[in-house]
């Protein structure tokens, strides 16, 4: 693996008596597209609003580029070079498209930038993910693909070097699913963007990460090439169940 | 049928360029006419007041438009009047440097009461509620320092000079208030307006959606709302400070307290709180209001106009939340894109 750009280690998050997240421990490495997957309620929300600053950790450590950054407020995370984006897209319905995005690439970026590259910036996000942007055109023109695009033009002017995409990609029909996971593979290839995914449908998500994790419960139960975690019984017995088959084809043998 | 041939971006510009002059040309020169004839004279104290009010009212709505929704103005008037007075008074200080000081201390008090709530996120209904208690706080201070400041009889800065003194900036001579307020209305319409074409802008109406979002998004979020709230507060402080040195005169009542902060907000909230001119409108509907009800019925029933702001304030939530500038644009553009609709049809 290339040099760590994110280390989380015991990472532990409770609500109350019930531990959402439960001493999960990974690494990021640069310029990777780790996918991260689990079935309903089993964490994956809670440690990216962890990374993000939005939730503070209740034990572990978040370490970004060398820098502990566990408890940082949601700003100054940005600021530092993580993106994010949320699974229920969080569009400010007042402002315009462009609008939506130029206020992440004016505020976002971690450094002074003029009025002029903000927009500049938040332009070419959208011109990334493929929305139009002309005309002032309302947010409230968007369908469920089009503000997930929009969540990601949003994140990606912040010019990160980490991507958080939580990309339940419920709601969108099966091309839709496969143009986000192009869109990733494309923003990794072109902007140099490391990413963690998040998803729950394996076999759109398989198709493009280098590795993967798999949630239960808050714990870590499996991790590695998409082929392995595909044939892992632990996977196959809490997650997959009877679409094994069909995941494991798309991934092939394991290695 | 032909189309109707469309205003071109340029040519409307200029038309409100020249609209704005004439209006300019009009206001400036209304002390020349009551150089002429005293019966002006009126009229000209009714606009001082109007545009210092204007002042106030365009600084809350800097804020106000966001959804931060202070019931405190009141209180920031207040601390910006009397500090100032009060330095001349006791300590003989000139305005010139009270005013600077009674500043800071209105942007003290802002900050000490911004931060926590917003660094704790009170917002909405919570935040109006301490805000307003700011406005109380205020008023017990100037009453319970009654030795100093006179209570609820009021405040008279001491007379300097001979009824010019740019020193005392107390003049007798009302037309030299007329273009001081002048300027300080314009003033505030500029501030109003770079706030408007400023990146903070967009910052502050994400933030009045979804606080998580724009944090994540790399808005300071507590920090763009102090900005704002310190500039708002600061500018109604100044409002205040010009209100005492062209009344020569303040109490609780006129500067301060629950009282005003509501009529801030139901004039704002009349004239029209998302558009520039929308307070000053606010300004003249409430002041023209309070002068009627001064004239028809004297001053033997203190604070039915008060009574009367609430009872507009909910009909116009109602009936007309845009308020009557806001109201009266939107139907103008309703009504233009009506008729461009006709025409693309014809
Ligand atoms: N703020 C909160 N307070 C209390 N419980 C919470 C909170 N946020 C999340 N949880 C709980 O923590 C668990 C993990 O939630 P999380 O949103 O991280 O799951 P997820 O893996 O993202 O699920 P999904 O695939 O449905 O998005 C759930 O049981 C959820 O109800
Ligand atoms: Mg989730």
């Amino acid at each position: 693996m290339a040099d760590a750009i994110l280390t989380v280690e015991a990472l532990t998050k409770r609500f109350g008596g019930f531990t959402a997240v439960d001493e999960v421990s990974f690494t990021v490495g640069q310029g990777e597209i780790l996918g991260l997957i689990g079935p309903n309620g089993s964490g994956k929300s809670t440690i990216f609003n962890m990374i993000a600053g939005l939730l503070r950790p209740t034990a572990g450590t978040i370490r970004f580029q060398g820098q502990s950054v566990g408890g940082f407020s949601p700003n100054r995370i940005c600021a530092l070079g993580i993106g994010r984006t949320f699974q229920i897209p969080r569009p400010f319905h007042k402002l315009s498209i462009l609008e939506n995005v130029a206020v992440a690439g004016y505020f976002g970026q971690g450094r002074r930038v003029g009025k002029a590259e903000a927009w500049e910036t938040a332009a070419r996000a959208l011109d990334m993910v493929g929305l139009a942007h002309g005309d002032h055109a309302s947010v409230d023109t968007l369908g469920a693909a089009g503000l997930k695009k929009l969540e990601l033009a949003r994140a990606l002017a912040t010019n990160p070097t980490l991507l958080l995409a939580d990309e339940s990609l419920g709601g969108l029909d099966e091309s839709e699913m496969d143009q986000a996971a192009d869109m990733l593979e494309r923003i990794r290839r072109e902007m140099g963007i490391t990413i963690i995914w998040v998803e729950h449908i394996m076999g759109v998500l398989m198709r493009v990460v280098d590795r993967v994790m798999v949630l239960d419960h808050g714990e870590l139960i499996s991790e590695g090439l998409p082929a392995d975690v595909a044939h892992d019984p632990k996977v196959i017995e809490v997650y997959l169940g009877t679409d094994a088959g069909e995941v494991q084809a798309s991934v092939g043998a394991a290695g | 049928m032909t189309a109707i041939p469309q205003d071109t971006p340029v040519r409307r510009l200029e038309r409100r360029h020249v609209a704005a002059a004439i209006v300019a040309i009009a206001l400036v020169s209304v002390p020349i006419l009551k150089t002429q004839s005293e019966w002006f004279a009126y009229p000209m104290h009714i606009m001082v007041l109007i545009m210092i009010w204007s002042l106030a009212y365009t600084s809350w709505s800097l804020m106000g438009r966001f959804g931060l929704v202070s019931l405190g103005h009141g209180a920031f008037m207040g601390i910006g009047a009397y500090v100032t007075a009060l330095l001349w008074n006791y300590a003989g200080l000139t305005p010139w440097l009270g005013i600077p000081i009674a500043l800071a201390t209105v942007a003290l008090v802002a900050f000490i009461v911004g931060y926590p709530c917003f660094r704790f996120r009170i917002v909405g209904h919570y935040f109006a509620l301490v805000t307003l208690a700011l406005s109380e706080i205020v008023r017990q201070v100037i009453m319970a320092t009654r030795d100093y400041t006179g209570g609820s009889l009021g405040f008279t800065p001491t007379p300097h000079g001979d009824g010019f003194s740019l020193y005392a900036l107390q003049f007798s001579d009302r037309a030299v208030f007329y273009y001081i307020a002048f300027v300080a209305w314009v003033f505030g319409l500029w501030v109003w307006r770079r706030v408007d074409r400023s990146m903070d802008r967009y910052a502050l109406d994400a933030i009045s959606e979804d606080e998580d979002a724009s944090a994540a998004a790399g808005v300071r979020v507590t920090r763009e709302k102090l900005k704002i709230t310190i500039l708002s507060a600061v500018l109604t402080g100044l409002a205040g400070i010009l209100y005492m040195q062209y009344q020569q005169f303040i109490s609780p009542d006129t500067v301060s307290g629950i009282a005003i902060s509501l009529q801030i907000v139901f004039a704002v909230v009349a004239g029209g709180i998302y558009v520039m001119l929308g307070p000053t409108v606010g300004a003249v509907i409430t002041i023209l209001l309070a002068e009627s009800l001064r004239v028809a019925i004297g001053t033997t029933m203190v604070g039915l106009d008060t009574t009367i702001y609430g009872l507009l304030l909910v009909l116009f939530i109602i009936f007309l939340p845009k308020g009557v500038l806001g109201g009266i644009l939107e139907w103008w553009r309703n009504r233009a894109a009506a008729g461009r609709e006709r025409a693309d049809r014809a």
